[in-house]
């Protein structure tokens, strides 16, 4: 099973005639990826070789999902073409687009999310700012490694992409259903609630680790949704308890949310949702061990 | 601390200039950092202004950063007694000499921003202004309403109308704030901002309504297409090692500890700092130095560059650099950080504090074979994240 990303996935690459999205396209084909294709209009009908996997470049993500049955992209275009690149897909309706892209402008992600919206949510948008997402043995859809670990029965969702390492690291012998960084730009498509519940809904996932971050209240919604629909065992680690409150002007922000946005706030409402959180990487390693019995 | 982002707060002054340039009505107004130019800039006002701090910090009216002046030669004095002044920290530089305001009727609030809960953008008005909205907020929430606004259907006149008559604007100002809320709005998006928030929007005895004060926040990320953006920056501000960082294009935060943090990713950095000041409980209370994320690369030249940041830094006692390899692999992570020191050491830096490593990930064993091979008298290798974090709190409560 695994959640949003499978064998059977056929993914192409936005970008991926660009530096980053060469480099990564062969390391997501060396793990396993069904890549089928890469989008850019100035090369369509070349193709490229990655030791001796010759991929095809299609002129648009409609062109390619019509002559491929593509249903994943993964979108490596840098930030000042980003949103382009994003209601292209939203507009061809591929069912997952992975958005990699750091840096890009809030005004652009607000603008592709509600744009997402305004066109029924048939494309399920993972990022933007975030490392992608990995089902071990299976596709690799991003920039996370492939070798740290091998397919198992924890379910992995986090903000932030080295944490994801760290933690698939620190937990490599037990396995991976899947993992999914959803990054920690202020507007993400998928959130720690649309992967909690697909992880609670596949059955290969017996534990799910959540790994939060100061700012915002996701992580604090994140825990509403498991008091209520969450059934599996979670564990929680939220980074950032030291760190200083930023310098912001006001607090109009916290107006909005309702919440101080601290990793201590956070953390009590994951606990309080019966969440166990660990206070750093290896404490919330061990905890997941001893909830799984292993 | 927010991570991969960086907000621009602006000046009062700097946010009065983007209103005027978009059509939401202000006072006139000029930036000064001398005494002595408050006379003429009050002259130009026609001999009477009001002389106001530039802080970016609220309640600097009740801190006396806020004064009349009934003369030129008035103004002088008041720029006199408020330019060096401390108001919560912060050392006053500038004052803007503004235009006196006619006779305030009322005051309201108006502004925009991210909702990041969800994932729109937010109008809130308010006919409670002048206050901290903060506490209308807490104490009198029906007084503030709060309006999503669609990215890319926009604020138009009718989007503005709903707004004010949600926030029960008198019929008499309803129009005009409505009017306000349009060319906030295209401030907003003009100029990529993160918040837009006037506060006072006054209405006056003329019967028209002024932004006497605001806030805006712009998105660095944006800066590619705001190439105006750069100079709105205050550089001066800025920590000397974080304007340093800067230059160099490092994602640097000085803190207030004792051991220097690089690590590589803002979640893996932002835990190296817990997990040192939790370490640093046993060890005299040590806290880290400094967050500052090389990212994914890690090349000589990066290490090179975070390093010299880092130990250039008076308070920094010792050096942890935590890395786990993920796509970048740690034996090139080992290479950098051996030809860091050598790079440093020709440049003539002094290079005597010492460093706890810690490698992890993808070719970790090889990385850690470097660095024990190079044998550096400076490199301790720990391999555990927690481990490292101990080492390096002990020494730096050694020193």
């Amino acid at each position: 099973m695994a959640i949003f990303l499978t064998k059977d996935s056929k993914v192409i690459v936005q970008g991926m005639t660009g530096a980053t999205g060469m480099k990564h396209t062969k390391l997501m084909l060396a793990d396993g990826t069904n890549i089928v294709g890469g989008v850019n209009p100035r090369k369509a009908g070349t193709s490229v070789d990655f030791d001796g996997t010759s991929v095809p470049v299609f002129g648009s993500v409609a062109e390619a999902m019509e002559k491929t049955g593509a249903d994943v992209t993964v979108v490596f275009v840098p930030p000042a073409f980003a949103k382009a690149a994003v209601v292209e897909a939203i507009d061809a309706e591929i069912p997952l687009a992975v958005v990699i892209t750091e840096g890009i402008a809030v005004h652009d992600s607000a603008a592709f999310w509600a744009y997402a919206g305004s066109k029924g949510n048939k494309t399920r948008i993972i990022g933007p700012n975030c490392p992608g997402l990995i089902t071990p043995g299976q596709s690799n859809a991003g920039i996370i490694p492939g070798d740290i670990t091998k397919p198992g029965r924890i379910g992995l969702v986090s903000k932030s992409g080295t944490l994801t390492y760290q933690m698939m690291y620190e937990l490599r012998d037990i396995g991976f259903s899947s993992a999914v960084g959803i990054g920690g730009d202020p507007v993400i498509g998928t959130t720690h609630i649309d992967a909690l519940a697909a992880f609670e809904a596949d059955p290969e996932t017996e534990l799910i680790v959540m790994i939060g971050e100061i700012g915002g209240d996701a992580e604090e919604r994140a825990a509403d949704f498991i008091k209520a629909n969450v059934t599996k065992p979670v564990v929680g680690y939220v980074a950032g308890f030291t760190a200083p409150e930023g310098k912001t002007m006001g607090h109009a922000g916290a107006i909005v949310s309702g919440s101080s946005g601290t990793a201590q706030a956070k953390k009590e409402a994951l606990e309080a949702a019966g969440v166990k959180v660990g206070k750093t990487p290896s404490e919330t390693a061990r905890l997941a061990r001893a909830a799984l019995g292993a | 601390m927010e991570k991969g982002r960086t907000r621009v707060d602006l000046f009062e002054y700097q946010a009065r200039d983007l209103f005027a340039k978009h059509g939401v009505p202000v006072l006139a107004g000029e930036v000064i950092d001398t005494p002595e130019d408050a006379r003429a800039a009050t002259e130009r006002l026609g001999g009477k202004s009001v002389v106001k701090a530039q802080v970016k910090v609220g309640g600097r009216g009740k801190a006396g950063g806020v004064k009349l002046a009934a003369t030129p030669d008035e103004a002088v004095a008041r720029a006199t007694d408020i330019l060096g002044m401390d108001i919560k920290g912060h050392t006053v530089h500038k004052v803007m000499i503004a235009e006196t305001a006619p006779e305030i009727l009322e005051e309201y609030y108006v502004s925009y921003l991210l909702d990041r809960t969800n994932r729109t953008f937010l109008a809130m008005a308010s006919v409670a202004g002048g206050m901290d909205i903060e506490e209308v907020a807490a104490t009198t929430p029906e007084k503030l309403a709060k309006v999503p606004v669609n990215a890319n259907e926009g604020v138009t006149i009718e989007k503005a109308r709903e707004i004010v008559a949600q926030a029960k604007f008198p019929a008499e100002v309803a129009e005009k704030v409505a009017e306000v809320m349009v060319t906030l709005w295209k401030t907003f998006v003009a100029e990529d901002a993160l918040l837009v928030e006037v506060n006072p929007l006054a209405k006056v005895a003329s019967g028209d309504v002024i932004a006497l004060d605001g806030k805006v926040s712009l998105d660095e990320n944006a800066d590619f297409r705001q190439p105006e953006h750069e100079a709105l920056e205050d550089k001066a501000a800025a920590n000397p090692l974080e304007a340093a960082a800067k230059a160099k294009g490092l994602n640097y935060v000085k803190l207030e500890g004792q051991v220097g943090i690089i690590g590589n990713g803002a979640g893996l950095v932002m835990s190296t700092l817990d997990v040192v000041a939790y370490a640093g409980e046993n060890h005299g209370g040590v806290k880290p130095a400094n967050f500052l994320d090389i990212g994914g690369g890690a090349s000589a030249e990066v290490m090179a560059n975070g390093l010299e940041i880092i130990l250039g830094d008076p308070d920094v006692k010792s050096v942890f650099v935590n890395v786990f390899g993920g796509i970048t692999a740690c034996d090139e992570v080992a290479k950098g950080i051996v030809q860091a020191l050598e790079l440093l050491k020709s440049k003539g830096e002094d290079v005597s504090k010492p460093l706890v490593v810690r490698l992890d990930g993808n070719n970790a064993e090889l990385g850690r074979k470097i660095l024990s091979d190079a044998n550096h008298p400076l490199v301790q290798r720990v391999d555990t994240m927690d481990g490292a974090a101990d080492k390096a709190a002990e020494l730096a409560a050694a020193k």
